[in-house]
């Protein structure tokens, strides 16, 4: 019977809930001037939490679990190891950001490797229920993260907004799934597939449309696709930083992943419904990110909007074979793809914000102005990170547009070229707001007072993050094959 | 003639529910209440689940109405601390006067 634990499959998440408690007791018993060693805690338990993944994929092969409801196979263990990797590179970047608070770090770095801990779930996730726990331990945690200070009224609109927004569409989601369930009697995501055919043909398709958009409403909400995506400017703008990367990244990240293997695994029977959503949704967001991200003055919700546009982008090619009818699994692993390197880019353009605010003792991007010449190293990376977001070869972004338009090609047909045209034309707006920090930062000129500290060097934690994140953009975008390795991997779940 | 309760006014009255609950989040202001509209919500879902499991003799309806309460729990537990730390603020738990940030 499938109830055999195989501890090795699951080793990642025992390593991690092992951190988690260990991290809530060093915060417990360390005095008030060592709490440092809860973040040093968690750095070491998320590396470690890496090593068995690569033993597991060199070991290769599909691992099941609970009658299948939890698998661990390559798509999986590309996706873990992704989370991880950006979970790392936030927890990096918050080490002296939360220090500087005054605000209690045990328990920060309790909640966000909560966070993690559910997106790896998240990634193994076979059928509803676990898909839904997974979700919720992934969002659950940044309800509270957002609202992180305590006593900042920005900090608390943030908070409740993302709160209201995600309970909300969470509500949504498990309705559609109920249905689902009723219809076809199945939890596990083969069994729908199976059942859903019948439940199509049969008088209750309307219910069954009606469960599907409830769904793919409800992961609007969590990847922030327009029109759901009202929330995510001002939980970003109000959140700290880090938790901003991370929402921006590992939560959007999380999100795709729920949608698209439930998409793909157990709805592709009902595709007459959600095709036509997930392209209305791809157009909007691309189009309405991109135009509002025109007029932004602070850098951070400049990004929340590049992260709505981005996140258009990353449905395209799902939308497009959709459509079109095309074999789905092309269309995954490019998106999976696009994942992969906007996640690494995303999170070196939050780690350049980071040491910015520092250095320049604001967000807004006029304040920005000179960056580049007291600090040519960090004006660099924000050239690095920018023109990647935007598509510039060599940097990590290209590939991702390449993937995207090619698997776009495939699909072929009329809808799908639209669709591709829509995307080409944003690329052209996006490069405008992305190149306009750019140029604030080497083009023009510092103001003579600073509000900051100007020779503030960004501690090491967090120069280890943005070394990181820059190396494998220039890498990833001069040999992008290291990042077709995790399309192809994510391909063996299309064959099986 | 007897009345026979058949699923389907289970799945009716689980739809009415939610449609309340989602009308009360679009039309109501005040935190709390949009608390308890989505506390209806979920019990909704809890309803479709539990009737969808019974009608079909499959457990796993009933299974999953164990996992929706206890993630509700959670999530109430986290929404009313966010509202008592605003309450703290500013004494009032109307989600309009919460407009720092716009744009």
């Amino acid at each position: 019977m499938g109830f055999e634990i195989d501890y090795l499959a699951i080793a990642p998440e025992l390593i991690l809930v092992a951190t988690i408690v260990m991290v809530l007791v060093l915060d417990f018993v360390l005095p008030r001037r060592a709490k440092y060693f809860t973040a040093i805690a968690s750095v070491l338990g998320v590396t470690f939490a890496a090593l068995p993944l690569l033993i597991l994929a060199v070991d290769g092969g599909s691992r099941e679990m609970f009658d299948g409801s939890y698998t661990v196979d390559t798509f999986a263990l590309v996706l873990k190891g992704l989370f991880i990797v950006a979970g790392y590179l936030v927890l990096l970047m918050s080490v002296s950001y939360i220090e500087g608070d005054r605000y209690y770090q045990g328990e920060y770095y309790f909640l966000i490797l909560c966070s993690i801990l559910g997106s790896l779930v998240m990634a193994s996730s076979r059928d509803l229920i676990v898909l839904f726990i997974g979700l919720e331990l992934t969002t659950a945690p940044l309800f509270m993260l957002a609202g992180w200070r305590k006593g900042d009224m920005k900090s608390n609109e943030a908070s409740l907004k993302y709160y209201i927004l995600g309970v909300l569409s969470t509500a949504l989601m498990l309705f559609g799934m109920s249905l689902v369930f009723g219809l076809t009697g199945e939890v596990s995501f083969d069994g729908i597939r199976e059942g859903i055919g019948d439940a199509a043909a049969g008088d209750a398709s309307t219910a069954l449309g009606l469960a599907v958009l409830l769904i793919i409403v409800g992961f609007g909400f969590k990847v922030s696709a327009v029109p759901f995506h009202f929330w995510a400017p001002d939980t970003y703008e109000g959140a700290p930083t880090p938790v901003t990367a991370y929402l921006s990244v590992n939560s959007k990240a999380a999100g795709f992943v729920g949608m698209l293997i439930l998409m793909y695994l157990a709805l592709p029977g009902a595709s007459n419904y959600w095709a036509p959503a997930l392209w209305i949704m791809a157009a909007a967001s691309m189009t309405i990110g991109n135009l509002a991200a025109l007029r932004q003055q602070n850098i951070v919700r400049l990004l929340a909007y590049s992260s709505i546009a981005q996140a258009g982008f990353m449905l395209v090619p799902f939308a497009a074979a959709a459509v079109s009818g095309t074999d789905l699994s092309e269309a995954f692993s490019a998106t999976v793809v696009y994942l992969v390197i906007y996640s690494i880019m995303n999170l070196g353009a939050f780690a350049v914000v980071i040491a910015g605010a520092r250095k320049t003792g604001t967000g807004d991007i006029d304040g920005w102005a000179g960056l580049g010449s007291y600090d040519a190293r960090l004006g660099v990376l924000a050239a690095v990170f920018f023109f990647s977001l935007a598509g510039i070869p060599p940097l990590a972004g290209w590939f991702a547009k390449f993937v995207m338009f090619r698997s776009v090609m495939i699909a072929g047909g009329v809808s799908t070229v639209a669709l591709a045209v829509i995307a080409a034309v944003n690329s052209v707006i996006a490069f405008y707001y992305y190149a306009r920090v750019v140029k604030s930062i080497w083009l023009d000129g510092a103001p003579a007072t600073a509000l900051g500290d100007r020779a503030d060097t960004p501690a090491g934690s967090l120069r280890l993050a943005l070394i990181i994140a820059g190396v494998l953009t220039v890498l990833v975008g001069i040999y992008p094959t290291l990042a077709s390795v995790f399309g192809d991997a994510s391909r063996v779940l299309a064959a099986g | 003639m007897s009345l026979v309760v058949t699923p389907g006014w289970y799945m009716t009255l689980a739809a009415l529910l939610f449609a309340i609950g989602a009308l009360g989040i679009l039309i109501r202001r005040n935190a709390l209440v949009m608390f308890m509209c989505i506390e209806l919500m979920l019990n909704a879902v809890n309803l479709t689940f539990v009737a969808a499991g019974r009608a079909l003799g499959n457990l796993d309806g009933q299974m999953a109405v164990f996992f929706v309460l206890v993630v509700a729990a959670a999530e109430v537990v986290v929404g009313l601390a966010i509202i008592v730390a605003i309450f703290r603020r500013r004494e009032s738990a109307s989600v309009d006067e919460l407009s720092e940030m716009a744009g």
